[in-house]
């Protein structure tokens, strides 16, 4: 669906003419992100992250793809083929830090798009089910990045793999079954590394795919705005062709910038020395950690050390879990008719608190088992916690929110004069 | 329903987490500091680059091949004797400035595994510019034997496998010391044990390796550079820096070119996109 003022495709070249007769791509093309798509005019760069994580998501493929040529899945030989690419294969070294350096780029975007939804409730109604399926493809990022962290067989590939897989021991009962079976064995080797292996080339696939159910789902409502005032006619909006992608051409050429200034300056920054250690099973490093963009919900994890009727590592494990399945009852948890958090005086400072926090946990995460690390992710997690599930239902009904525009064109240009035309959702705004 | 819900999973985690908060605080209270004070936090020392720093060093790096020939003469004849160098081949060399002549010779003049053409029996024979460096050891067993229980790491990547890894091979280097009078007071038990060394930029302060390099003129440069302790660490941790990431100054100098294409490019996006939206500013 799209709004009745959508421009239509009309093909004049013959070819394209009898294309769109007997497959119809460029008209679907037209639509999603052409000019057949009306998009409110008011977007910020923080609608920007959308289009960056989709390139993201090709980037990795296309590097992981080309590694993968390289690369052998056998941990005798799995940390050797690494430093091949490094030093041997043409423009490897180039094809491993874009590769590597793009996975914690796809985070960064990942976490400031999820960010922006959290500020603007972008999970509301009716754009839940987008939301849903976003919180998702994060989890499938998740598993893809920690298996694709486990194939160069460094000293973290393996310790980050043995404590990953070991929380599923904490699960009562069938916790050891379950994590011998997902390793293949007792601790990881070989058998685990191959499947991770298998599984890494396949979940981007998978994400790819779900990422067009998030996008099918988006192109029902249309975007949001920053000021959360649904579209009411077509001055509200813009054809995303050429007024978005020109925007986002914009931010992109930004965010490459950035991207390069790590892939060629600092292309271990983000990375952690012991990974150029060997794999082994004999000698623990000092700290384990997990790559950066875990360290939120590592820092929850291991707030846990205090046994509540359960283990307190198996709540280390529930917390953290729920830690992002909270995020799936968001639309549900915040009652509040109003949308963007810039109408919303006493959710926004609440926001900026869960950003602080957020920074705090981020930190916490990668710092060493000891106080006052400990008690301050304890502090954390308790405000993580109340945040999504106690402060966010309380403030959605307690909440007085300053008065909204009449529509996104009054936002934009000024009083708007022309009446809103059959829409039911401006009353919800 | 969701939301009654949520406050009660919601105060239960945040319940269990503050026990554990509290739990940890009573501790912290009863004992009377925050962590207890070990020698390896105490009298750790940060890594620090040598005097006059690196060519490789910054935004603009390049190698110094007068450097890296001096430190590979300071691994041959110093590092060699218990350490590896696994990832780099005798044909690597030539990127440090030897003619293909000098890498042939420098090939030769090390010994490798081979096999007897004749009887299938293992041998050795001289190198080939095909071939790795070998390893100084038959296994790690052979190597833990001869080094007090402590395996020599491979060198190749050293200084990507550590912290400020260049900085801190050249501090290992140049660190050895007696440990402090107030180490031997405070922690007797991190005073090293025989066979052991003490060095404030070693992880625990104490390691395996005896001091490779004891003496100026240890290794007769062949450029003539004076051969200071000081001298042949410098230039050794500037080759393992070779070693661990030969593209370092390529990827370098290429990320300039890149960045001066992207500069170009989000100049353009952004007057594209300046243009584009000027259209919009009016109300239709
Ligand atoms: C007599 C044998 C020997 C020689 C010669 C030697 N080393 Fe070592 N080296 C060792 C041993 C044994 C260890 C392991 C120490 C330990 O783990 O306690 C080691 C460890 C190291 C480490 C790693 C320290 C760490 O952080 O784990 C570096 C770096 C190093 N050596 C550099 C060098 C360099 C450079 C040279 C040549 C100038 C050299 N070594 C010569 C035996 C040697
Ligand atoms: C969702 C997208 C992806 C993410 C987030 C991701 C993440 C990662 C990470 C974090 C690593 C470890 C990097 C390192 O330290 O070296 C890695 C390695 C690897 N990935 Fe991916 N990846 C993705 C897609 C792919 C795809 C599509 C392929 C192949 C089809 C692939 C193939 C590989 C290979 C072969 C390695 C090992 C080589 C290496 O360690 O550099 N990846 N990946």
């Amino acid at each position: 669906m799209s709004f009745p003022w959508a421009k239509q495709y009309e093909p004049t070249n013959p070819f394209m003419k009898y294309l769109d007769e007997k497959l119809p791509l460029p008209r679907f093309v037209y639509n999603a992100v052409g000019a057949g798509y009306p998009v409110p005019r008011n977007l910020s760069y923080m609608w920007n992250f959308g289009v960056l994580a989709g390139f993201c998501l090709v980037l990795q493929i296309v590097t992981g793809v080309v590694l993968a040529m390289h690369y052998a899945a056998n941990d005798a030989i799995a940390f050797d083929s690494v430093e091949h690419i490094m030093r041997d294969v043409n423009w490897g070294w180039l094809m491993r830090y874009a590769h590597a350096n793009g996975a914690s780029f796809f985070f960064i975007v990942i976490y400031l798009h999820i960010f922006r939804g959290f500020y603007y409730s972008s999970y509301k109604a009716p754009r839940e089910m987008i939301w849903l399926i976003g919180v998702v493809i994060f989890l499938l990022m998740m598993a893809t990045a920690f298996m694709g962290y486990v194939l160069p067989w460094g000293q973290m590939s393996f310790w980050g793999a043995k404590v990953i897989t070991g929380l599923f021991g904490a699960i009562p009962l069938v916790g050891e079954s379950i994590q011998i079976w997902l390793l293949g064995g007792y601790a990881p080797d070989n058998a685990a590394l191959n499947r991770f292996f298998s599984l890494h080339f396949l979940l981007p696939f998978v994400i790819a795919g779900v990422v067009i159910l998030h996008i099918w789902a988006l192109h029902l409502p249309g975007s949001s705005n920053p000021t959360g005032v649904e579209v009411k006619s077509e001055s509200d909006t813009l054809p995303f062709h050429p007024y978005y992608t020109a925007k986002d051409g914009l931010g992109l050429a930004v965010f490459l910038i950035l991207y390069a200034a790590f892939v060629f300056f600092m292309p271990n920054a983000l990375g952690h020395p012991d990974n150029y250690i060997p794999a082994n099973p004999l000698s623990t490093p000092a700290l384990i950690v997990p790559e950066w963009y875990f360290y939120p919900f590592y820092a929850i994890l291991r707030a846990f050390t205090f046994d509540f009727l359960l283990p307190a590592k198996l709540w280390g494990v529930l917390a953290m879990f729920a830690a992002i399945l909270v995020w799936f009852f968001l639309p549900w948890l915040d009652k509040s008719p109003v949308r963007s958090g810039r109408y919303r005086p006493l959710f926004r400072k609440f926001f900026w608190i869960l950003m602080l926090d957020m920074a705090a946990l981020f930190y916490l995460g990668g710092a060493h088992a000891e106080e006052p690390y400990i008690m301050l992710s304890q502090i954390a997690t308790a405000y993580y916690f109340l945040h999504f599930l106690v402060i966010l239902p309380i403030i959605s009904s307690i909440e007085k929110p300053e008065p909204l525009p009449f529509s996104i064109t009054e936002a934009v240009l000024g009083p708007d004069e022309k009446k809103a035309q059959g829409d039911s959702a401006g009353t919800a705004a | 329903m969701i939301r009654l819900v949520g406050i009660l999973v919601g105060l239960g985690f945040t319940f269990v987490v503050l026990l554990a908060f509290g739990s940890g605080a009573l501790t912290v209270m009863g004992q009377g500091y925050l962590v207890e004070e070990t020698a390896e936090h105490a009298f750790h020392e940060e890594a620090h680059m040598p005097a006059g720093g690196y060519s490789f060093d910054g935004l603009m790096p390049s190698w110094d091949l007068a450097q890296l020939q001096r430190g590979y003469q300071v691994y041959k004849e110093v590092c060699s004797a218990c350490h590896s160098l696994d990832y780099v081949a005798f044909r690597d060399l030539a990127e440090l400035g030897y003619s293909e002549a000098e890498v042939k010779a420098e090939a030769a003049s090390w010994v490798v595994p081979g096999i007897n053409p004749d009887t299938g029996e293992a041998s050795t024979r001289p190198g080939m510019p095909t071939d790795y460096f070998p390893s100084p050891y038959a296994n790690d067993i052979a190597a833990a034997a001869a080094n007090n229980n402590a395996i020599p790491p491979d060198l190749s990547l050293m200084t990507k496998a550590r912290e400020h890894g260049t900085a801190y091979v050249y501090s290992l280097l140049t660190g050895y010391q007696a440990p402090a009078a107030a180490l031997v007071e405070e922690f007797p038990d991190s005073v090293p044990g025989p066979g052991l060394h003490h060095n404030p930029y070693f992880a625990n302060l104490n390691l395996a390796m005896a001091p490779p390099l004891t003496s100026d003129g240890q290794v007769t440069y062949a450029d003539g550079t004076e051969a200071s302790v000081e001298q042949m660490a410098t230039d050794v941790a500037a080759f393992l820096t070779w070693t661990a990431e030969p593209s370092l100054v390529d990827r370098v100098r290429l990320g300039w070119i890149v960045m001066g294409f992207l500069l170009f490019a989000t100049i353009l996006a952004w007057l594209a996109k300046k243009q584009v939206w000027a259209n919009a500013k009016r109300k239709d």
